[in-house]
């Protein structure tokens, strides 16, 4: 038999045959495969722009084999905003976290959704800063241990934890919203989906899509990797319902006449 | 092609801007550059550019890092307190030798100060102003004529670099009026094989100012360091005025040095050998020309509009044997021919 017929998982095209720098059970591969996965079934390789961001996303552009760009903290909607308002045949995309988008970044991408702005938005949610040593995030759950809430987050300390899909949904400039999570096979499945989902609505330029992906953390979370998946079930999701926020006509439309 | 026309001194900046081939401009509202902004909201559409008024001036050097990333020539505007929101965007396009053109035209502060002229700027806008060890080059104009002129030479001097390069104007010259040559535009604009324009047959491009690896880190830094120490030999500007028999030189940049030309003028009526040295890159600095001054015994009159900062530029330039005297105006009022001339008077 040759190696073709061995093959029954490979890597996707665009992706660079080189090892991640994300720690055991963490959910940012499995982000970055499947981006890859879609960059590779819509053929946007030649035209697909990587804008990373600062913490755990920051060589996000290393492991595609397409342009990228690394952006200052919290700024990559603005990036985002000039490379496609200057070239709008490019297609544009940010890998972000939740300190990066919701915390330092709140502005940048508040303004690029109420401007509708034709660029995708991948948003990783781990409930706490990965690169920094797992402080407080404004997404970190109440009652969370992190190296910067000792006792666990407080509202009246700490104020309570930010719904980004929720709120940016309010605004009417994006076409498409969407929480997921990667804990199981099931919800890769619909994660991928709905990332396929954003690329296509910014290819048929209707405004900004962004999927919020719910990831684990177990280093940061004090849990094995194995339990990472459970602790996300039992603690995340119900604070962050999974589902669809936004979805405008046009993007449910090109939605049902995708196949799968 | 030589029409004259009456024009302010931001707009000559943004049709100094458009004549480079400027094609992509994002700004923030504030005093006193409003009218630069206003007035690209009207012309970038015109001449097929992007316009874009951004949430903030943080946005908007971000922005202008995206749209240059991309090989455009971009541009942004601000005064004062929106630079000092700019310096992490610039220094991230130092880091990842991103080209682009920064239009300070500088108020009063610190603080909010007010929207009056200033000049207190000068080591924010010649010492790089934001984090890391970088430099940019800082050209001052004192005309009208110049706030069009330079702003196209700093647009090619970016590109030359692939380095963010400062125009630094106080708000009085952002707003005088007058008569301005209209300059040919740009017509063949370089070609930047670097840029991210999607990686269609070649491999991806980057642009970051990242090191994962500090190990792998000292290489890049040191290009970089080589390269800026090119553009400071290469680069250093200056107009003299009656330097050749002159007892006293005075150093001023922008408005200040306009009415160091009066006082000058003032000066040598009354048999006062004065000369006028008017830095044009304050980055990189004259030091050179006044350290030869210096030789040859001159004395130093250094007039600014800030609490003396280029003061300590002219000091490293002529050593501590030489005689300075600074006069200077702060807060937000211009800074007098009168003064200059007591200033120079008094070293007689």
């Amino acid at each position: 038999m040759n190696e073709e017929e061995y093959r029954i998982f490979g890597r996707p095209e665009v992706m660079e045959d080189r090892p991640t720098h994300f720690c055991p059970g963490c959910g940012h591969g499995i982000i970055q495969r499947m981006i890859g996965e879609v960059i590779d079934e819509l053929g946007i390789q030649e035209r697909a722009i990587c804008i990373g961001s600062i913490g755990c996303t920051v060589t996000s552009y290393a492991y595609f084999k397409v342009d990228g760009l690394e952006a200052a903290h919290g700024r990559a909607p603005a990036v985002a905003t000039a490379i496609k308002r200057c070239h709008p045949e490019l297609i544009a995309f940010t890998i972000q976290g939740d300190g990066d988008l919701a915390s330092i970044g709140m502005a940048e991408i508040v303004h690029a959704c109420a401007r509708g702005e034709n660029f995708t938005v991948i948003f990783a949610n781990n409930a706490t800063y990965g690169m920094t040593g797992g402080q407080l995030a404004p997404t970190t759950l109440l009652g969370m241990y992190t190296s910067s809430t000792p006792l666990g987050r407080s509202e009246k300390q700490a104020g309570f934890p930010i719904r980004v899909s929720e709120m940016l949904a309010t605004l009417d400039g994006p076409s498409y919203i969407a929480r997921v999570a990667v804990h199981t096979p099931a919800n890769v499945r619909k994660a991928r989906k709905a990332i396929e989902i954003a690329f296509r609505a910014q290819m048929a330029g209707l405004g900004l899509s962004l999927v919020e992906v719910l990831s684990m953390c177990p280093i940061n979370w004090k849990v094995e990797p194995r339990q990472a998946p459970a602790w996300m079930n039992e603690k995340m999701i119900p604070q962050y319902p999974l589902g669809e926020f936004k979805v405008i006509p046009e993007v449910e439309r090109l939605r049902r006449s995708m196949r799968g | 092609m030589s029409e004259r026309t009456l024009m302010g001194g931001n707009i000559a900046v943004a049709e100094g801007a458009i004549l480079a081939g400027c094609r992509a401009y994002f700004g923030y509202p504030i005093t006193p550059q409003n009218d630069l902004l206003e007035h690209m909201a009207h012309r970038m559409p015109e001449v097929g550019g992007v316009f874009l008024q951004t949430e903030s001036e943080l946005a908007a050097i971000n922005m202008v890092y995206g749209a240059a990333a991309t090989g455009i020539r971009a541009m942004t505007s601000t005064s004062s307190p929106g630079f000092s929101l700019q310096q992490e965007g610039i220094s991230y396009m130092a880091g990842s030798e991103t080209p682009a053109v920064i239009a300070n035209i500088m108020r009063a502060g610190p603080g909010l100060g007010n929207i009056g002229g200033a000049q207190g700027d000068y080591m924010q806008c010649t010492r790089g102003g934001g984090h890391g060890d970088y430099s940019l080059i800082c050209l001052a104009p004192s005309t009208v004529q110049e706030m069009m002129d330079l702003t196209m030479l700093a647009f090619e001097l970016a590109d030359k670099y692939r380095n963010p390069v400062i125009v630094m104007a106080d708000g009085f010259l952002g707003q005088a009026m007058e008569p301005v040559v209209m300059r040919d535009p740009v017509r063949a604009l370089p070609e930047k094989k670097w840029a991210i324009t999607g990686a269609k047959g070649r491999p991806k491009n980057l642009i970051n100012s990242f090191e994962m690896n500090p190990i792998d880190h000292p290489a890049r830094i040191k290009l970089l360091l080589e390269k800026w120490e090119r553009m400071r030999q290469q680069e250093m500007r200056y107009e003299g005025l009656n330097l050749e028999d002159a007892e006293i030189v005075l150093i001023a940049f922008g408005s200040a040095a306009r009415s160091g030309l009066s006082a000058m003028q003032m000066a040598r009526r009354n048999k006062i050998k004065v000369g006028l040295l008017r830095p044009i890159t304050v980055m990189p600095f004259s030091y050179q020309p006044l350290a030869d001054l210096a030789e040859r015994g001159c004395k130093f009159v250094v007039a600014e509009m800030s609490g003396g900062q280029m003061l300590e530029d002219v000091r490293m330039a002529v050593g501590n044997d030489s005689e300075i005297r600074l006069v200077n105006s702060y807060g937000g009022v211009p800074l007098t021919a009168d003064a200059i001339f007591e200033a120079l008077d008094l070293l007689v």
